[in-house]
């Protein structure tokens, strides 16, 4: 209810590491910034595929309810993800897809983000593996709610040594490309 | 020094409880959407010198605990509804020789196999009757990450001090959700023991009531010797069908938790003092709850909230009271209608009572909650 409450959902498949990408966003806010923050999450009985969401509510209060109601940011990855979890975007909040993958948009006045998520973190940074943390950066560039310091803090406190580079890098990526991409 | 801070999962924090609790030892088999509850018992527990046993299935589990908690060890179990339903015979069997122990219940959809990625909450029932016959049952309900931690800790300080299992039961969003925990130091919770005899091993009896409706335990291997069995027994621990002594018996062991509701039952008033609409409510829903409640303020609605903790022994006392003043009652919750039959009872017809119910693996929104605080305004 508090005005400061702010919803993001991470949406795709199962398996490209959707869940983990909202923990660390939650992370950068609660421990890094200090903030209220709570994570959760919806999947299927699947081990990969299926549509898959993450959630993170980021409030400067205590948070009450733990899932979305009226999502200020959304990210889809699939086109069965945009078609399941878009319905409850707010008015004026910002939907970040693939742009190779999801070809349909829902209709409504949202700001649209498109950039070809997966694909730069294949070929730009080098493994598609770090495609959940090239769509954090591109979300924490687009909604602003944690600084981009806290969010790469919180990046690097979770990667084993041999890979900050190609995470700080996939972070990093990700931010600009969507900041180019929102114009 | 700063407290320490983590963004923890409810699950993980369940399992740090019970490793602040003292508890040492954990058997289990691995079940959605408890499953992290035993991966972090199986990495921590032998740093502290405990034990982890992934057993051939649940009803093992739970015999292990017994066994482990027979010795004097701390012992914990996790699991979901599949699971939980398996867990009760052997829970009987914990309730009639008193054997401490915390068994968490992570609620998943149901019946059988149902929806083990989705939230549920309609294993409160089965909680206080899944077992068969009379038996007194402590069933705690957390609601956040936090309260997970503190009420895995509070589930073992009951079950040590009454001698009785404990579930802890947090509905799978409460288990799965990730929030900012601040650890208590060592020492800033208490942490209770369970009552070791004063006698010498000779003259022990495990259900010597001359200590008291909770005789004390004596921990296998400490010399002391006795008889466990399933059977009613007598104060010597050894079988009996004396109509007086296994009457005597079982109205101990129910009373012994009854006589103590004013230690055990917990609860949380929000908004209540003049509120005409009251909504009852636990888990992640009372979180919904909350946000309606609050929603409902903001349009000058007078609409509160009284959060069930302790679910067994049920907030009897608090919710007649709330009779008196409410002109209505609320019960939402992730089932077809359970909690809402325990308010009605409490209430006795003096305040209609309304429940709004999904078994969906969708959580009740704030708003059909606060959709319903307007329509019985």
């Amino acid at each position: 209810m508090s005005c400061s409450r702010y919803e993001i959902r991470f949406s795709g498949a199962g398996g490209q590491g959707l869940i983990l990408a909202g923990i660390i966003m939650g992370e950068a806010a609660a421990i890094f910034e200090g903030k209220q923050a709570v994570q959760s999450q919806s999947y299927g009985p699947e081990a990969r595929g299926g549509a898959s969401k993450s959630e993170v509510i980021i409030s400067d209060e205590p948070i009450d309810f733990p899932k979305a109601t009226s999502v200020d940011a959304l990210l889809a990855l699939t086109q069965q993800a945009c078609d399941k979890y878009s319905k409850d975007l707010k008015e004026g909040g910002i939907l970040l897809v693939d742009s190779d993958l999801v070809k349909k948009l829902p209709k409504g006045n949202f700001t649209v983000v498109r950039f070809p998520i997966i694909n730069t973190a294949k070929n730009e940074v080098g493994r598609t593996i770090v495609a959940n943390i090239v769509a954090l950066g591109a979300m924490v560039a687009l909604s602003g709610i944690v600084s981009r310091e806290s969010a790469l803090k919180a990046v690097l406190s979770r990667v084993p040594e041999a890979f900050v580079e190609l995470n700080r890098k996939a972070f990093e990526t990700g931010y600009n490309r969507a900041l180019e991409a929102r114009g | 020094m700063s407290k320490k801070v983590a963004f923890l999962q409810g699950n993980e924090a369940c399992a740090l409880g019970a490793l602040y609790a003292g508890c040492r030892f954990f058997a289990g088999y691995p079940i959605t959407p408890s499953t992290e509850v035993a991966e972090v018992m199986a990495k921590e527990l032998p740093k502290v010198g405990g034990a982890f046993i992934q057993m051939e299935d649940e009803i093992a589990a739970m015999a292990a605990v017994i066994g482990a908690s027979l010795t004097g060890i701390k012992s914990l179990t996790a699991t979901s509804g599949p699971g939980f339903s398996l867990k009760q015979e052997n829970l009987g069997y914990a309730c009639i020789t008193e054997v401490p122990c915390v068994i968490i219940n992570v609620m998943r959809g149901g019946p059988s196999t149902g929806m083990p990625t989705g939230p549920s909450q309609s294993d409160v029932m089965q909680a206080k009757w899944g077992t068969h016959g009379d038996h007194p049952a402590i069933c705690l309900v957390p609601a956040s990450v936090q309260e997970l931690f503190t009420e895995t800790v509070r589930a073992f300080n009951l079950a040590e001090k009454y001698r009785t299992p404990v579930t802890v039961m947090p509905d799978e969003i409460v288990g799965h959700m990730r929030e900012r925990i601040v650890f208590p130091e060592p020492g800033e919770l208490p942490v209770i023991n369970r009552t070791a005899p004063s006698v010498s091993p000779q003259s022990y009896q495990p259900y010597d009531t001359s200590f008291g409706d909770i005789p004390p335990l004596a921990a296998f291997g400490s010399g002391y010797r006795f008889h466990v069995t399933g059977l009613n027994k007598a104060q010597d621990g050894f079988p009996t069908t004396r109509a007086d002594i296994v009457q005597a018996e079982e109205e101990r062991q129910v009373r012994k938790i009854e006589n103590a509701v004013d230690d055990i039952v917990t609860y949380e008033e929000y908004l209540l003092d003049d509120a005409e609409v009251v909504v009852i409510a636990f888990g992640s829903i009372a979180r919904s709850a909350r946000y309606a409640v609050n929603a409902a303020r903001k349009n000058g609605i007078k609409a509160g909230l009284f959060r069930i903790i302790t679910y067994w022994p049920f907030p009897d006392r608090q919710i007649r009271a709330l009779a008196e003043r409410a002109k209505a009652v609320i019960v939402p919750e992730m089932n077809l209608g359970m909690t809402v039959h325990e308010v009605r009872r409490c209430v006795e017809g003096r305040v209609p009572v309304s429940g709004i119910f999904r078994v969906d693996g969708e959580p009740i929104s704030p708003n059909e909650i606060f959709a319903r605080i307007q329509e019985v305004r």
